[in-house]
């Protein structure tokens, strides 16, 4: 099978409009998470990107009057990650777009509700920036984001394509935001992850995008080396009480990546912040033999990103490995879950080779991905 | 290196028609609602699976054509626990994701109901075919335009040969306002029928 690398990256949040500006501010423990008293029917916490400044960045390369705000964040994203990549869009280059809920608000906005359809989402993309093949769009929950990185990398190990860039953005919407609190999932106070005091998830906007070749110069390079989505076949909206298809995906991806749990450094775990998942990953780790390994949830500065979260949040990741930082879980205080974790508390200089980025999601998703720093 | 592979079993649902392996099983009245359409044939088969009737329109497509699927496949158990699911559409989940908007619309009448808003996903319906059959195997579920036989494919082949998933339960299921659409087939090394993605191109535009 090919090597695979993730190259260009670029995180667009309430922390920055780049991923170097996204790193700097979790290092200084910074959080987009703010009170907003004008998205819901009560005053609600939330991780939102401002419409002016990202107007003003997106009106350089294109006019905001005619994108949504998801394509604008998107976009504006790609564009950065395509003009660092080392390769350029042919037409064996694939786009695959990651989202959970897409152009949802167009169900009720100035746009037409016809925008909340997703092929119309990734035609805006692709004619955007000229790619020549169909975008190929991944809709499977709040693991969206982490699966494109994995589906990119088997399409690459098999020849379909020869690279690609994905991009994942999931913004907060009234749509999803009444559900959720229907759900009596949205927390009072900004998220805190694996808490004993945990009420609940905090939702954010982001995009995050990536470029993923099979030829890489890098010195350093950021190397795929295994990956695993397994369903729980337990319940649609709980997470599985045995961490069964976390379990597994973590188990498939460290048979295809051949290291014993040992060897991963570090685990960027999902951590949402709700009683049920932060404990069913807690078992699933344990049950993997990665309870010692240092873990953090970022949830704690972006919120939930919804399908954009495993995208971000591995982009995070790779930074900690190429800046050998073990960054702090915004929100813990005291453990909350039953099971042994080794949680980061404090942004820590540690050398990092390789980490685990995981996932889990409504329908029963989990995805788990290895990635590796190769020197070379 | 690409593997030659096979189609065991596919099963169409469309028209208020069932048909399995290209042969034409049941057919209700057109003007039959797809729910009264549903309903009849869970009543027919003799089910007795209750959460159907918790699951919204699509759901319910997904499960009734996995049902005629597998008994058809007639695969072991151990096979199915760890088959691959991937599926596609066009309209994702947006037939409920309406239905959740009109609850949320009037401030006066603001009613989101969790029992709505988790199928507004249309990876609830892999699942529900999980949970159904025990499933713990691969998952996707991609968007496209229309029915991408080649995209499936690459997926599938990829996880067959990446060793993820030995058999891949492909397809398509749609529902969008009073439009439906099911097709689902299952691939793997061995199998009845000889598979392509021409092949399977042909089926589902015959139907």
């Amino acid at each position: 099978m090919k090597d695979v690398f993730i190259t260009a990256n670029t995180i667009i949040s309430p922390l920055g409009f780049d991923s170097e500006t996204n790193v700097s501010a979790i290092a200084k423990e910074q959080s987009g998470i703010t009170l907003h008293n004008n998205i819901s029917t009560s005053p609600c916490y939330a991780s939102i990107i401002d419409h002016k400044k990202l107007d003003d960045a997106f009106s350089k390369i294109g006019d905001p009057k005619i994108y949504t705000k998801l394509e604008k964040m998107m976009i504006l994203s790609l564009q950065n990650t395509i003009s660092q990549a080392t390769f350029s869009i042919s037409d064996k280059t694939v786009l695959i777009v990651a989202t959970t809920k897409g152009n949802i608000d167009a169900l009720n906005s100035n746009f037409e509700p016809e925008r909340a359809y997703l092929p119309i989402l990734g035609n805006k993309i692709k004619e955007f920036f000229g790619f020549k093949t169909e975008p190929i769009i991944i809709s499977n929950a709040c693991v969206s984001g982490i699966l494109a990185i994995a589906v990119a990398k088997r399409f690459l190990q098999n020849d379909y394509y020869d690279n690609a860039f994905v991009v994942g953005g999931d913004i907060v919407s009234e749509f999803t935001l009444s559900g959720f609190q229907s759900f009596q999932a949205i927390s009072k106070k900004p998220c805190q992850p694996f808490s004993k005091h945990r009420t609940g998830i905090s939702i954010g906007d982001a995009a995050a995008s990536v470029a993923i070749t099979t030829d890489t110069s890098e010195s350093e390079a950021i190397q795929i080396i295994g990956d695993g989505s397994c369903n729980d076949a337990n319940h649609i909206s709980g997470p599985s009480r045995t961490g069964e298809g976390l379990y597994l995906s973590i188990i498939s991806a460290l048979k295809e990546a051949n290291i014993k749990p040992e060897s991963i450094d570090y685990i960027s775990a999902h951590g949402t912040a709700t009683a049920f998942n932060d404990e069913m990953e807690a078992i699933a780790f344990n049950r993997a033999k990665l309870e010692k390994t240092p873990l953090n949830s970022l949830k704690g500065y972006y919120g939930h990103t919804l399908g954009a979260s495993g995208l971000l949040e591995a982009i995070v990741g790779i930074h900690s490995l190429k800046n050998n930082m073990l960054y702090k879980s915004l929100g813990m205080d005291e453990l909350g879950v039953t099971m042994p974790l080794n949680i980061i508390e404090n942004t820590t200089k540690k050398e990092l080779k390789t980490f685990i980025k995981t996932a889990s999601g409504f329908g029963g998703c989990n995805t788990a991905v290895i990635f590796k720093k190769v020197k070379q | 290196m690409k593997k030659q592979l096979k189609t065991i079993a596919y099963c169409r649902i469309n028209n208020n028609t069932i048909s399995i392996n290209g042969k034409s099983i049941i057919t209700k009245d057109k003007d039959l609602s797809f729910s009264d359409f549903a309903k009849q044939i869970y009543k027919e088969k003799q089910l007795a699976y209750p959460k159907f009737f918790k699951m919204d329109n699509l759901c319910k497509l997904a499960f009734l054509t996995s049902e005629f699927l597998f008994e058809a496949a007639k695969l072991d158990s151990e096979i199915i626990k760890h088959t691959g699911i991937v599926l596609s559409n066009r309209a994702s989940s947006l037939d409920t994701d309406r239905k959740h908007q009109d609850t949320i619309n009037d401030k006066d009448n603001y009613f989101p109901s969790p029992a709505v808003f988790v199928y507004t996903l249309a990876n609830i319906m892999i699942g529900e075919i999980s949970i159904r059959h025990q499933i713990k195997g691969e998952n996707a579920f991609f968007v496209s335009e229309k029915f991408n036989e080649t995209l499936i494919e690459h997926y599938a082949s990829s996880l067959i040969i990446n060793r993820k998933s030995s058999h891949i339960l492909c397809g398509w299921v749609d529902v969008d306002n009073n439009n439906y659409d099911a097709f689902m087939y299952l691939v793997a090394e061995k199998g009845s029928y000889n598979y392509s993605k021409e092949i399977i191109k042909n089926i589902y535009t015959q139907n």
